[in-house]
């Protein structure tokens, strides 16, 4: 259950609320959510078990929907199923560029079919941003990945620097701690809970890609990447080098490998997937 | 027309067409340089209209540490000692090791922003909250990408960090406005941590978002 609660202060819906609490929708879901945090603590069976005889409890969507924190309530392992991609850029924002005609945006998708591919035969579920060349928002990108229960964000793009060949996965930087005692997480600081996890998967994929691809660092980076920032889920940002690369064969030939790398990272993280459903019981 | 002239004619239009293919890459070089040259004078008309903060030769000499890119591992920010005379005020200070900044490494190819950016303001809020204010260039300009928007940032915050410890936390402008991204990558609709001692919720000293 996800409540997008960006244009709630422009409908007119809560005008006295400010832009990015719901109080209403809120007390509802805290209301469902701290009911079944106390069939979940009372019962004998496993996290799983529990959540899933508790269809109403917001999984997965911790802050956007405004679950209050507790210590409990944890899903381990095996629930990750669908992989949000996001090719960035697209439309009019041609995102880097290169010699001879070498688009970001262009290039970007390609690698989207090869990493889907890869996804797709290990058994995940693929939920594309964009398929051809329009260019949807950061909050519209991220409010396809806060949408879907279970999932993981990536987004892909082409640098215009660095050493041609090497490939980087960021994850977002520390944000501000949530104060907020109602359990409420701003829009704008969705990723906020996920950081732990985001570092984990981030730190997977980039293992992979290190392998593959000499000169690649063999832990990710961090950085305020924009795109991250509103994403509820585990997100990281891989970066291939580069648009400088004389051929843009040079580039296709990686898209297999970083398809291959980010599937296997993405496998490998699903053993320790956690599906959080309050903001304050994250590692 | 005799058969005298229009031989004539034939070897003079040919004479003609060898003399611009060889003379016509002459000229675009000549061209290319002056449009350079143009740019540069620009460059330099701008910095000084926008830059009233000169070196004072009168202030102390300080080794000022400038974070540029490392010249081994071009993924990183590395400190260069450069000797300034820096003013002892916080926001004449910031600006002078900005415009160094902005001014770049002695090897261009270790610079971390883009030649034609300007510093056109530069303040800082009671709180140490730093507000830098660059022209357009600086997002047009920069190597679109989240390396190199990082490493911009990184540079400016962990130079201001070397240099000016009153300044924790920078805000960067374009134009006088708020924007959401550097170049389509980096997030700067928040705040970066720069005096990681003064604010301790960041981890990093550079890529860290404080509070809004």
């Amino acid at each position: 259950m996800l409540l997008d609660v960006r244009n709630i202060e422009r409908s007119g819906f809560f005008p006295l609320l400010g832009s990015t609490f719901v109080l209403f929708a809120g007390a509802m879901i805290a209301l469902a959510t701290q009911t079944s945090s106390q069939t979940q603590q009372s019962s004998a069976s496993p996290p799983t078990a529990a959540i899933q005889t508790n269809p109403s409890t917001p999984i997965g969507q911790p802050g956007v929907t405004g679950a209050p924190p507790t210590a409990a309530g944890r899903t381990q392992g095996g629930g990750l199923t669908i992989v949000v991609l996001d090719p960035a850029h697209g439309g009019t924002d041609l995102g880097a560029r290169g010699g001879g005609g070498m688009r970001e945006s262009e290039i970007v998708l390609d690698f989207a079919g090869e990493v889907r591919r890869a996804l797709e035969q290990q058994g995940f579920q693929v939920v594309q941003t964009r398929q051809g060349n329009d260019n949807p928002s950061f909050d519209d990108r991220s409010a396809m990945a806060n949408a879907q229960r279970s999932a993981v964000f990536v987004t892909l793009h082409i640098s215009s620097t660095g050493l041609p060949g090497t490939v980087r996965v960021y994850v977002n930087s520390d944000l501000p701690a949530v104060t907020d005692t109602n359990g409420f997480i701003p829009w704008d600081r969705a990723q906020a809970p996920f950081l732990a996890l985001s570092r984990k998967y981030a730190d997977l994929v980039q293992g992979m890609l290190a392998q593959r691809f000499k000169g690649s660092p063999d832990a990710a980076q961090t950085g305020t990447v924009r795109q991250l920032r509103t994403t509820a889920a585990p997100a990281i940002a891989v970066e291939v080098s580069s648009v400088t690369v004389n051929d843009r064969s040079d580039l296709d030939h990686m898209a297999a490998g970083v398809g291959d790398a980010i599937a296997r990272g993405t496998v490998a993280f699903k053993s320790s997937y956690v599906i959080p459903n309050m903001p304050g019981a994250l590692p | 027309m005799t058969e005298r002239w229009k031989v004539w004619l034939i070897t003079g239009l040919t004479a003609a067409v060898i003399a611009a293919a060889i003379y016509a890459p002459v000229l675009r070089r000549r061209m290319k340089r002056a449009a350079r040259m143009q740019q540069q004078s620009e460059e330099q008309a701008r910095r000084e209209l926008t830059q009233p903060v000169p070196i004072n030769p009168g202030d102390p000499r300080v080794k000022a540490k400038l974070f540029w890119l490392s010249d081994g591992d071009n993924s990183v920010v590395a400190p260069v000692i450069v000797e300034l005379p820096l003013s002892q005020d916080a926001v004449l200070r910031s600006k002078q090791v900005l415009n160094t900044l902005l001014a770049g490494p002695v090897d261009a190819e270790l610079r971390t922003l883009p030649p034609d950016a300007v510093l056109l303001a530069f303040y800082i809020l009671p709180d140490g909250t730093a507000i830098a204010d660059f022209s357009e260039a600086l997002a047009t300009s920069i190597p679109s990408g989240i390396a190199s928007e990082q490493l911009a940032v990184d540079s400016m915050a962990r130079t201001l960090e070397a240099n000016v410890p009153q300044v924790k936390r920078l805000k960067i402008l374009i134009h006088g406005q708020e924007v959401e991204t550097l170049a389509g990558h980096v997030d700067l609709t928040g705040t970066f941590v720069v005096n990681t001692g003064a604010v301790s919720m960041a981890t990093s000293p550079t890529a860290a978002r404080a509070a809004d």
